[in-house]
């Protein structure tokens, strides 16, 4: 999946008029929708590909309203989760929580978690790319240390020291920054 | 399936200004004020006095104050107008100058004899002033919906306001180059009026116009 560097490098490429970044754009963002509104909209498949093509078209027609100082990926969450709350309010259905509340509440944390996961994946970029790869199978995919281990012929011990020494520089690192802060 | 769509979407890009948004709020609001002002001369009359009026500080003090609030408003919908934008903080900048006019006008009321002190709340056009501002309000809010249209808001009833307050506000300004009332309680209070009812006509719209 893309981070959020290279989302917004192609972005500022597409609406500068260059399709094929903003193809490729296309692409990447339609593979972060899918799993959003697959993990909302679980077994509807069919629903949660409409969404994705209308949250496509949405974000394509209505490009103009991004914001080069907002993460690529606050933006899209946020037209992803309109057009959610859009969704259950025309099909009359109610999930988790009153719509009412979700519409001025929960846009505000999508943006805080986008965030969160914007600083996190700039955190991770400043790492060695070895350190990088395992703290992310070990703590964001849950992969075992064991598989880990064995995937990249190391020992037991030896990733769970990388891990935790990762652990501990990424923790340096986003303290010594406020949250959505640009680096 | 999607990726016809892609293709569809990604031929033929045309580049997007990073003015989009503003150009737009702009455009919706002037062509509405201009329509404000033009039928304000043309049924109402504009100040006789006009010559004299722009000699007086009230008449800069109702702009002002009129064409404030329509940009704090304006500024916070440029927010609002773009999905997980800031625009609420923004939105709460709308309370400096009511402030700053209440404070102004409480000042004046202060300082007026007890006996003068009806008229300089009341004027001779109150019950008139607020429904005359909500009147003018109208082509602004119109043409700020169009604007919207063409736009991202994902918090419509909050944007709703905002664009009530911004074409309240302008449609004041309008209003302001007939009236001729000239004390700072009465614009604290029968002009916020006005520009209130703008702010809530456009609240009670925005969840259903401006949908996307």
């Amino acid at each position: 999946m893309l981070g959020e560097d290279k989302l917004r490098s192609l972005m500022l490429a597409g609406l500068g008029g260059d399709s094929g970044a903003y193809r490729t754009l296309l692409q990447a963002l339609r593979e972060r929708l899918r799993a959003y509104y697959g993990r909302r909209l679980d077994c509807q498949t069919a629903e949660a590909e409409d969404l994705v093509q209308e949250s496509l078209i949405a974000l394509h027609t209505r490009r103009a309203t991004y914001d080069p100082a907002q993460p690529v990926t606050a933006w899209v969450y946020g037209i992803a989760r309109y057009k959610l709350v859009d969704h259950y309010r025309r099909t009359g259905r109610r999930r988790h929580a009153p719509l009412e509340a979700a519409e001025d509440v929960a846009v505000a944390d999508e943006s805080e978690a986008v965030h969160a996961r914007y600083d996190l994946e700039q955190g991770l970029a400043d790492l060695p790319q070895r350190t990088r790869e395992l703290l992310r199978s070990v703590k964001l995919d849950g992969t075992p240390v064991a598989e880990v281990a064995a995937r990249a012929g190391m020992t037991e011990g030896a990733v769970k020291v990388a891990v935790h020494r990762g652990l501990a520089r990424l923790a340096a690192r986003l303290r010594g920054r406020a949250p959505g802060d640009e680096p | 399936m999607t990726d016809d769509l892609i293709l569809r979407l990604s031929r033929d890009l045309k580049p997007v200004s990073r003015l989009t948004v503003l150009r737009r709020l702009a455009l919706g609001v002037g062509l509405g004020a201009a329509v404000s002002a033009a039928l304000t001369g043309a049924i109402l009359g504009f100040r006789t006095d006009m010559a004299a009026a722009a000699g007086e500080l009230m008449f800069w003090v109702k702009l002002a104050y009129t064409l404030g609030l329509a940009g704090v408003a304006l500024w916070a919908v440029e927010q609002l107008a773009r999905p997980a934008g800031r625009g609420a903080r923004r939105a709460l900048v709308i309370a400096a100058p009511v402030i700053a006019v209440a404070a102004l006008a409480l000042w004046q009321f202060a300082h007026t004899p007890p006996p003068l002190r009806p008229h300089l709340v009341l004027g001779d056009s109150s019950a008139l002033c607020p429904w005359c501002i909500l009147t003018a309000s109208l082509p602004p809010l119109i043409g700020l919906v169009w604007a919207l249209r063409g736009l991202a808001p994902t918090r419509l009833r909050l944007t709703g306001l905002m664009i009530g307050l911004a074409a309240g506000g302008a449609g004041a300004a309008a209003y302001a180059l007939h009236c001729p009332e000239p004390t700072a309680p009465f614009l604290a209070i029968w002009y916020s009026l006005g520009i209130g009812l703008a702010g809530l006509l456009g609240a009670t719209l925005g969840p259903r116009v401006l949908r996307w």
